[in-house]
C-alpha cells in the first residue's frame, strides 16, 4: 500500500449549524420524544406492531437494513485490505464512519423493539445465552463488530486530539482488528437471512430459501459498494468537493461485478427451487418482487458503458437504485412475504416512521459534524493539486 | 420394616393377600395407597403406613345411616373405581348396616346393626348421609320405629368417630333450605361428639374414601378447618385450581349459555359460577375417573357451591359469586388481540411524501451532477481540440 501516495484526510470545516442540520437536529428529537412515550407507555402506543407481526420498520429498517447500508466500511476495507487494492484507501475512512453509526444505531435500534428491553443483556450473559440459537449469532456478532469497528476507526480520534502514543500502540494490532472486522460482518449479514429460513413457510417462497444467507451476505457487501457511491457523490455535492471520479469509476466495476454475482445467486435458486411461478402470480408480493428486481437490474442498464460509469450522475442513480433493491429485499423478505396467518397485517404508524427517520438522522447528522470537525475525508487542495 | 408384625396381622385377620382381595394387580394397589397419601396431603412415606393398614385389614366394623337424602353420596360412591367401592368396603372395612347394599330387611337387618354396635362397642365408625328433620319431634324420618333422632344420638354413643357425609348431614343440605318444612339440621346439631363433615352434592368419592383410610392408618380422623371439614379437601376455593381461571383474570367471560365465549371455554363467573366462595378440591381430584374436564365446571356449567353452607341450595344459580381471594380488576385487556391495520390515509401519505421528497432531491442532485460533468467533458473536448 505504501506505493500508493495519497493525499492524507483532514477535517473539512465549516460551520456545524445550517438549513439542513437544524432539520436533522429536529427529526432526532422527534424521534426522541416518540421514544419516551414507548418506553414509559408501552410498543402499543406508537407502533402498529401486533401478535401477528411481532416486528416492523424498527426492526427491519433501522437493523437490518440499517446494518446493511452500514457494510460500506466492511466492504471497503475488505477490498482494500484483503485483495490489497490500495488505491482504494482514501475511501476507507469515511465508509468506516457510515458503518460505525449504522452500526452503532442497529445495535441500540434493536433495543426499542423489544418488549422488556431491560432483559436485553441477557442474549448476551453466559448463563442466560442461547449458542444454538440464530438470533445469539447475530447479536454476539454485531455487539462485537461494533467495538471492533470503534477501534478500527479510533486512529481518527487520536490524529485529532494528537495522542500519537496511542495510534502507534493501536496500529500495531489494527491487522488484528480488520480481519475481525471483515470476518464478523459476514457472519452476522448472512445470519439474519438465516433467521428468515428458520421460519419456514411463514416466509413467502420467493424468499424463502436455503441460500437466503448467501443471498442476504453478498447483497449486503454489494450494497456496501452502491452506499460508498451515494454517499461520495452526496459528500462531494454538500461540501462541494470535486468527486474522485478515478477511485468511484473502477469501484462500480467491481460493484457491478458483485451484482452480477448475486443476479445469478437469486435467480439460479429461484429456478432450482421452482419458485420463479410465484413471480407471476396477480399478487403483491410478485409486483413487490419485480419492483426489487427492477432496482437490481437497473445498475446494469445504467452503467453498462465505460463512458456512463465517468458520469457522476449515473453513478448516483445506480448507487441509489442498487440500494433501494437491498431495501426492498429486505422488506418483502421481513414484511411483505411474512405471513402468519388470516387476518393479521402490519403497516407502519406514523410515529415509528418518525423514529426510524430519526434515527437515519442521527446518521447522517453524526457525518456532517464528524466530517466537518475529523480527519476523515482527503485533504481537498492535495486532491487538486494531483489534477 | 414391619414383616413379622404384618405376617401375624396377615395370619391372624386375612384370609388372602390384599392385590387378590381388591382384585387388582400389586402395582395398582401401590398406586392407590400412594393417590390417598397425597390427596390427604400426608408427606413422603406416609404411603407406606397407608398399604400397611390396609393390608393389616383389621376391619372396622361401620354403621352408615341414611336419612333426608337421594342417596347420591352412595351411589357416587359405588362409581369409585381405584378399586370399586363395593370391594373396599365388603373387604377392608366391615360394613354392618347400610340400608341401600344390605340384601337383608326389616328386623333382620336392625339386628345385624345391634349385634355390630355391642359387639364393636367405641371402635366402630359410623356414617351419617342426609339431613335429620327436627319439627314435631322429628316424626318426618323414621327408620325400626325409630326417628332420625333417636337413631343418631343411640349409634353415635358408643362410636369411635362420626363421619357426615353429604351436604344434608354435614348442614341440613338441600333439605335445609327456605322454608325448610322438617326442620332439617346436620348431624352436628343433634349431637355433642365432634363430627368430621365430607360435604358435597354428591361429595367426591375420594374425600370420604381418604378420610377413612386417614382413621384405618393413624387411628384419628383428619385435621378440619371451623365447619370440621378436613383441610386437605376443603382449605382451597375451587376458584384457586380452576382450569378456567386465566379466562377469569384476562376478563375472559362466558356470557349466555352457548354463546360464542361459552363454546371457547372462557369463565362461568358471569353465568352464575360459585367457585369463588366455594372451598373443595373439585378441580384438583375431578369427578367419576374419567379423566381431564370432568367436573361440573370443566363440563361447562357453573359451580353451585354444594359444599357450602348459605351459598348451594341457597343462592340463585345465576346469581353472582362474591369473590372471597381476589376482586375482578376494574380494567381487563380486550377480549380480541388486534390483528393490525393496514396502511392508514395518513401514514401511507407520510412515506408517500417521504418517499417522493426523496426522489426528487436524488433527482435534483443527479441532475447538477450532470450537467457538471456535461460541463466538465465540454471543457476537456475544447483543451483538446
Amino acid at each position: 500500500m505504501t506505493k500508493h501516495a495519497h493525499a492524507a484526510p483532514a477535517p473539512v470545516g465549516g460551520r456545524l449549524l445550517s438549513p439542513v442540520t437544524f432539520v436533522l437536529g429536529v427529526l432526532i428529537l422527534a424521534a426522541l420524544a416518540i421514544l419516551a412515550v414507548r418506553f414509559v407507555y408501552g410498543l402499543g402506543t406508537v407502533t402498529n406492531l401486533n401478535d401477528g407481526y411481532p416486528w416492523g420498520i424498527w426492526v427491519v429498517a433501522d437493523v437490518v437494513i440499517g446494518s446493511a447500508f452500514a457494510c460500506g466500511g466492511f466492504s471497503v476495507a475488505m477490498l482494500v485490505y484483503i485483495f490489497n487494492k490500495g488505491e482504494y484507501h482514501p475511501l476507507v475512512r469515511p465508509a468506516l464512519l457510515a458503518s460505525l453509526f449504522g452500526y452503532t444505531l442497529a445495535g441500540v435500534g434493536v433495543l426499542f423493539d423489544l418488549g422488556r428491553w431491560w432483559n436485553f443483556w441477557h442474549i448476551l450473559a453466559p448463563g442466560y445465552a442461547s449458542p444454538n440459537s440464530v438470533m445469539f449469532e447475530v447479536a454476539a456478532c454485531i455487539s462485537l463488530y461494533i467495538v471492533v469497528m470503534w477501534i478500527e476507526f479510533s486512529p481518527t480520534f487520536f490524529e485529532k486530539w494528537g495522542m500519537k502514543d496511542a495510534r502507534r500502540k493501536v496500529n500495531k494490532a489494527m491487522f488484528f482488528f480488520i480481519a475481525l472486522g471483515t470476518v464478523l460482518p459476514m457472519m452476522h449479514q448472512s445470519s439474519l437471512g438465516s433467521l428468515l429460513v428458520v421460519f419456514g413457510t411463514q416466509i413467502h417462497p420467493l424468499w424463502q430459501s436455503i441460500v437466503l444467507p448467501l443471498i442476504f451476505l453478498i447483497s449486503a457487501i454489494t450494497m456496501g459498494y452502491a452506499v460508498v457511491l451515494f454517499e461520495s457523490c452526496l459528500a462531494a455535492a454538500g461540501y462541494r468537493r470535486t468527486i474522485e471520479m478515478h477511485l468511484l469509476t473502477p469501484l462500480s466495476k467491481i460493484m457491478l461485478g458483485m451484482l452480477g454475482v448475486f443476479l445469478a445467486v437469486r435467480f439460479g435458486d429461484l429456478i432450482v427451487r421452482g419458485a420463479l411461478g410465484y413471480a407471476f402470480e396477480g399478487s403483491v408480493q410478485a409486483a413487490m418482487f419485480w419492483l426489487e428486481t427492477a432496482c437490481f437490474v437497473a445498475p446494469f442498464v445504467l452503467l453498462r458503458a465505460q463512458a456512463a460509469r465517468r458520469n457522476p450522475a449515473r453513478l448516483f442513480v445506480a448507487g441509489a437504485l442498487l440500494m433501494l433493491g437491498g431495501v426492498l429485499l429486505r422488506i418483502n423478505a421481513f414484511l411483505v412475504g411474512y405471513d402468519t396467518g388470516e387476518g393479521w397485517s402490519y403497516f407502519p404508524s406514523v410515529p415509528e416512521m418518525l423514529v426510524t427517520f430519526g434515527m437515519f438522522a442521527i446518521e447522517i447528522l453524526a457525518y456532517i459534524v464528524i466530517t466537518r470537525r475529523f480527519p476523515v475525508l482527503p485533504r481537498e487542495d492535495a486532491v487538486h493539486g494531483a489534477h | 420394616m414391619v414383616p413379622s408384625s404384618n405376617d401375624h396381622a396377615g395370619v391372624a385377620t386375612t384370609a388372602r393377600p390384599i392385590e387378590k382381595r381388591l382384585e387388582m394387580s400389586r402395582r395398582s394397589f401401590m398406586q392407590f395407597c400412594a393417590t390417598l397419601a397425597t390427596t390427604l396431603g400426608l408427606p413422603k412415606g406416609a404411603e407406606a403406613a397407608v398399604q400397611q393398614a390396609m393390608e393389616a385389614a383389621k376391619r372396622p366394623s361401620v354403621i352408615w345411616l341414611h336419612f333426608q337424602e337421594c342417596t347420591g353420596c352412595t351411589e357416587s360412591m359405588l362409581r369409585a373405581e381405584h378399586p370399586t367401592l363395593e370391594k373396599l368396603i365388603l373387604d377392608v372395612i366391615s360394613l354392618d348396616y347400610h340400608e341401600t347394599l344390605f340384601a337383608a330387611a326389616g328386623h333382620q337387618v336392625e339386628a345385624a346393626r345391634n349385634a355390630a354396635m355391642a359387639a364393636n362397642k367405641g371402635k366402630y365408625l359410623l356414617v351419617v348421609e342426609g339431613a335429620i328433620p327436627t319439627r314435631d319431634g322429628g316424626v318426618y324420618c323414621k327408620v325400626g320405629n325409630k326417628t332420625a333422632i333417636e337413631l343418631t344420638r343411640e349409634c353415635a354413643e358408643h362410636a369411635a368417630a362420626v363421619i357426615a357425609i353429604g351436604s344434608c348431614a354435614s348442614w341440613g343440605g338441600m333439605p335445609s333450605t327456605d322454608p325448610n318444612p322438617t326442620g332439617a339440621v346436620g348431624v352436628n346439631k343433634i349431637i355433642d361428639k365432634p363430627v368430621v363433615t365430607i360435604p358435597g352434592c354428591p361429595p367426591n368419592p375420594y374425600n370420604f374414601l381418604a378420610t377413612v383410610v386417614h382413621f384405618l392408618t393413624f387411628g384419628s380422623l383428619p385435621p378440619v378447618d371451623h365447619l370440621n371439614r378436613p383441610l386437605f379437601a376443603y382449605s382451597r376455593l375451587v376458584h384457586e385450581n380452576c382450569e378456567r381461571r386465566a379466562h377469569f383474570d384476562a376478563g375472559r367471560f362466558a356470557l349466555q349459555f352457548g354463546d360464542d365465549g361459552h363454546r371457547k371455554g372462557y369463565c362461568l363467573y358471569k353465568l352464575g359460577c360459585k367457585g369463588p366462595e366455594t372451598y373443595a378440591n373439585c378441580p384438583t381430584v375431578l369427578f367419576g375417573d374419567a379423566g381431564a374436564g370432568t367436573w361440573p365446571v370443566g363440563c361447562g356449567h357453573p359451580c353451585i357451591g354444594c359444599t357450602e353452607e348459605g351459598v348451594g341450595f341457597t343462592k340463585p344459580i345465576h346469581m353472582l359469586a362474591k369473590v372471597k381471594n381476589v376482586e375482578p380488576p376494574a380494567m381487563y385487556p380486550g377480549l380480541h388481540e388486534s390483528q393490525g391495520q393496514g396502511a392508514t390515509l395518513g401514514s401511507a401519505a407520510v412515506l408517500a411524501g417521504v418517499a417522493g421528497a426523496a426522489a426528487g432531491a436524488g433527482a435534483v442532485l443527479a441532475r447538477n451532477l450532470g450537467k457538471q460533468h456535461a460541463e466538465a467533458e465540454a471543457n476537456t473536448d475544447k483543451s483538446e481540440v
